[in-house]
């Protein structure tokens, strides 16, 4: 039951927010009560996957090819556990950044759902029950994205719409193909049949393979599918720009990384595909970063090309060695984490520099080192974490995907992925250097900031708490990264160790029949 | 009756993405409602078509009567109609919306958020 | 639309509708039918009356918000899942009551579960109709 929590919790609160309707004091607490539980629900799992092994929910007493299963295994909780943590610093940052007429329509209620729907997605053991899931996620961010909004809003909600109703399209014709070949839907017992028929008939399962990889690539941002991202993510109300720029795309990276290794037998043609796929996002994302002039443009930018940091260590299954496969796979489990909690902190803090001066482009900023020092350090953190220098959180997860990658012997793209971390480096400085170090502009931007009304102290008390949380976050993963290290190290071997998953949903598991950690993949 | 089929699907698809194409607005969700219109019948031919009873227990006896069609594609089908309709509603009304905003439906005139 | 004869028999169809959409509901659990189906059946007498009419009236009609219905809706479909939950079974399996109807109706999580969609369909459909025709 505890499983299920993660997707009631959310439903629960947005219920009651919707109910709650215009008492907006009332809404507020609850809305932070409802994080708060959340944060609590997937900890408490997040144990308990950790000390007894993954955890199976038949929903409805249906036994797993039959009915909807949900599996929390390492990879599943962490990711609900470092959702949760995002959510409840966005709540809390959405007490002081999202105004009352938007929090009136539904602003707290929208967000659970959202939240549901990624909790469910990460959850879910059934791919038509993933499908549904993403369906929940987008309703919610579809509203998030358009509430309250004036001219750009609706324009980017268009844009959004079109190209994840065009994924959603492309992944139920994918089901139907799978669903087709197969007759069978849950994960596991997919896993089975796919690798059954692979063996008779391999490209009818890549061309399955690649109609999920279009839509997941869609949803995730990858070249050449990532253009909707910038022209939507900087519009609405930063609150709402952190929580899609930490977790939406890396919901879709999660899909690709659980399909492509527990669910489709391995195939050289999607992985090199992959790869391909991996160095272009990095190189076009990071050179698209660096003809904007906006932080939260600059920032779009910069997911796209980290996603692509992502894709590498899930390609890199390419290799044949069972050991190199796992550093890969790890790799991208740790860079995942870490590049959650960092980028939803850069864009809150992106967020609060526009409180602070009432804009974001950095020709009109300038002289925030000297006003405000604190946010500059604020903003140093997970800056150069993104970029990757030591002793940040980036650092460990940039440099366990270029060791996979040597291992795999696969230089040109280990050498993109070292160019991509030098040019985000650049660009961090660039943003440091424009809004933070030069002096601030002269003439008329400079009188109109200086007229600007301070936000009341508890105001700003409640924009920067949740940065200096996730700061300290970063912080501790950089210098204890041994602990999220094995956390992604067991996730996967976990994935790559296909048995013990099926094993798991698909006979009822007992205490001395536990999954042993071998390697079948190769 | 496949080769039917598959020749609708394929033309279904077409038309979607030949809309998906066009400038207008209102033609994009036209589009869209094609697609989840040809992804539905794809998942209804690849489930299989045979000639089959409805997959229901009549009363009195304790299974379906033998030869009946597989239920799962047409709960998927429904399942994703129902949500392709609350989605599709949702854009109709964010187009309408966008058309007040920008007092246009032409994609190409809507690149405020891209410069 | 002002016309008379259409007027005068929604004022009688909508009332069947109803009537029907309730019967679906309750016949939903092994015959075709449930909790969608007569959502959607209460739509369509709601739509008619709207169209007959304006849709001031059929909200009127409704008495409740759609978007209450929604939500009601919604928390009664969940807690038909944790009812089972707190009898100690898995979320969401279906419990019975041991009471005897005279007539062909089982009482339960299901039927719960049913009338919970039964609202959120009418609730959610009657939102998206009621907001683009009062615009």
């Amino acid at each position: 039951m505890l499983l299920a929590l993660p997707i009631i919790i959310p439903l629960l609160t947005a219920c009651v927010c919707l109910l709650l309707g215009h008492r907006a004091r009332l809404q507020r607490a609850l809305a932070v009560l409802g994080a708060c539980g959340l944060l609590v629900a997937a900890t408490t799992l997040f144990v308990r996957v950790w000390m007894d092994g993954v955890q199976i929910l038949h929903v409805g007493g249906w036994q797993a090819p039959f009915g909807i299963t949900l599996v929390a295994d390492v990879l599943a909780v962490l990711m609900v556990l470092v959702t949760a943590l995002m959510h409840l610093a966005v709540t809390v940052y959405s007490l002081a950044n999202v105004n009352a007429r938007r929090q009136r329509y539904g602003y707290f209620a929208f967000l659970n759902v959202m939240l549901m729907g990624i909790c469910g997605a990460f959850l879910t053991g059934d791919l038509f029950n993933l499908y549904v899931w993403f369906e929940v996620m987008l309703i919610g961010s579809f509203v998030l994205l358009v509430l309250g909004g004036g001219r750009a809003q609706m324009e980017a909600g268009i844009k959004y719409a079109t190209l994840s109703l065009l994924s959603s399209a492309l992944f139920l014709a994918g089901v139907g193909v799978i669903y087709g070949i197969t007759h069978t839907l849950s994960m596991a017992h997919l896993s089975q049949r796919l690798a059954l028929v692979a063996e008779t008939d391999p490209w009818l399962v890549v061309a399955a393979s690649v109609l999920l990889l279009l839509s997941f690539g869609l949803k995730a941002a990858v070249f050449p599918l990532y253009f909707w991202l910038p022209a939507s993510y900087h519009t609405p109300a930063p609150a709402v720009s952190a929580i899609f720029a930490g977790l939406l795309t890396k919901v879709g990276v999660y899909a690709l990384i659980r399909v492509f290794t527990v669910v489709f037998p391995a195939s050289d043609y999607t992985l090199n595909l992959l790869l391909i796929i991996a160095g272009l996002t990095m190189l076009f994302g990071v050179l698209g970063a660096v003809s904007q002039s906006q932080i939260r443009r600059i920032l779009s930018f910069h997911i796209i090309s980290q996603i692509g940091y992502m894709v590498m260590g899930l390609a890199l299954l390419v290799s044949p060695g069972p050991a190199t496969q796992r550093l890969g796979v790890a790799a991208a489990v740790f860079y995942i984490a870490h590049h959650i909690v960092v980028k939803t902190n850069l864009f809150l803090i992106g967020g609060t520099v526009r409180a602070l001066t009432g804009t974001e482009r950095l020709v009109q900023l300038g002289g925030l080192l000297n006003q405000v020092p604190w946010l500059a350090i604020l903003f140093l953190i997970p800056a150069l974490s993104l970029a990757g220098l030591p002793p940040l959180s980036g650092f460990w997860a940039k440099l366990a995907i270029i060791k996979a990658g040597f291992e795999a012997q696969q230089y040109t793209l280990t050498a993109v992925a070292l160019f991509a971390g030098l040019l985000t480096l650049v660009s961090m400085l660039k943003i440091w250097n424009e809004a933070f170090w030069k002096p601030a502009p002269e003439g008329e931007t400079a009188s109109e900031n200086s007229g600007r009304r301070k936000p009341p102290p508890r105001r700003l008390a409640l924009l920067v708490a949740p940065s200096v949380a996730l700061a300290v976050l970063t912080l501790a993963i950089g210098l204890y990264p041994q602990a999220l290290l094995s956390v992604s190290q067991r996730a996967a071997r976990e994935l790559l160790n296909r048995r013990g998953y099926v094993q798991a949903v698909l006979v009822p598991p007992e205490p001395s029949e536990q999954p042993e950690l071998g390697d079948d993949r190769s | 009756m496949f080769v039917v089929m598959a020749l609708l699907v394929g033309a279904l698809y077409a038309a979607a993405f030949y809309l998906l194409l066009a400038r207008s607005t209102v033609k994009l969700i036209f589009g869209l409602l094609l697609l989840g219109h040809a992804a539905n019948l794809l998942i209804f031919s690849a489930g299989g078509l045979v000639r089959a009873n409805p997959a229901i227990v009549p009363s009195g006896v304790e299974a379906p009567l033998p030869g009946y069609a597989d239920p799962i594609p047409q709960a998927l089908i429904l399942t994703a109609i129902v949500i392709s309709f609350a989605v599709l509603a949702f854009a109709a009304v964010l187009v309408k919306r966008a058309y007040v905003e920008s007092g246009t439906d032409d994609s190409e005139e809507m690149r405020t958020t891209e410069q | 639309m002002n016309s008379i004869v259409f007027k005068t028999t929604t004022r009688v169809v909508t009332p069947l509708l109803l009537a029907f959409s309730l019967f679906m509901l309750l016949r939903g659990h092994n015959e075709p039918g449930g909790g969608f189906i007569g959502g959607l059946l209460a739509v369509t007498g709601f739509a008619l009356y709207a169209l007959a009419f304006d849709a001031r009236q059929a909200h009127a009609l409704l008495r409740v918000s759609p978007r209450t219905l929604t939500t009601i809706g919604l928390l009664l479909a969940v807690a038909s899942g944790c009812l089972a939950w707190l009898a100690g079974q898995p979320y969401m399996l279906g419990l019975w009551l041991p009471v005897e109807l005279p007539v062909e109706l089982k009482l339960g999580t299901v039927l719960l579960f049913d009338i919970g969609v039964y609202l959120v369909v009418l609730g959610a459909a009657l939102l998206v109709l009621l907001t683009l025709s009062e615009e």
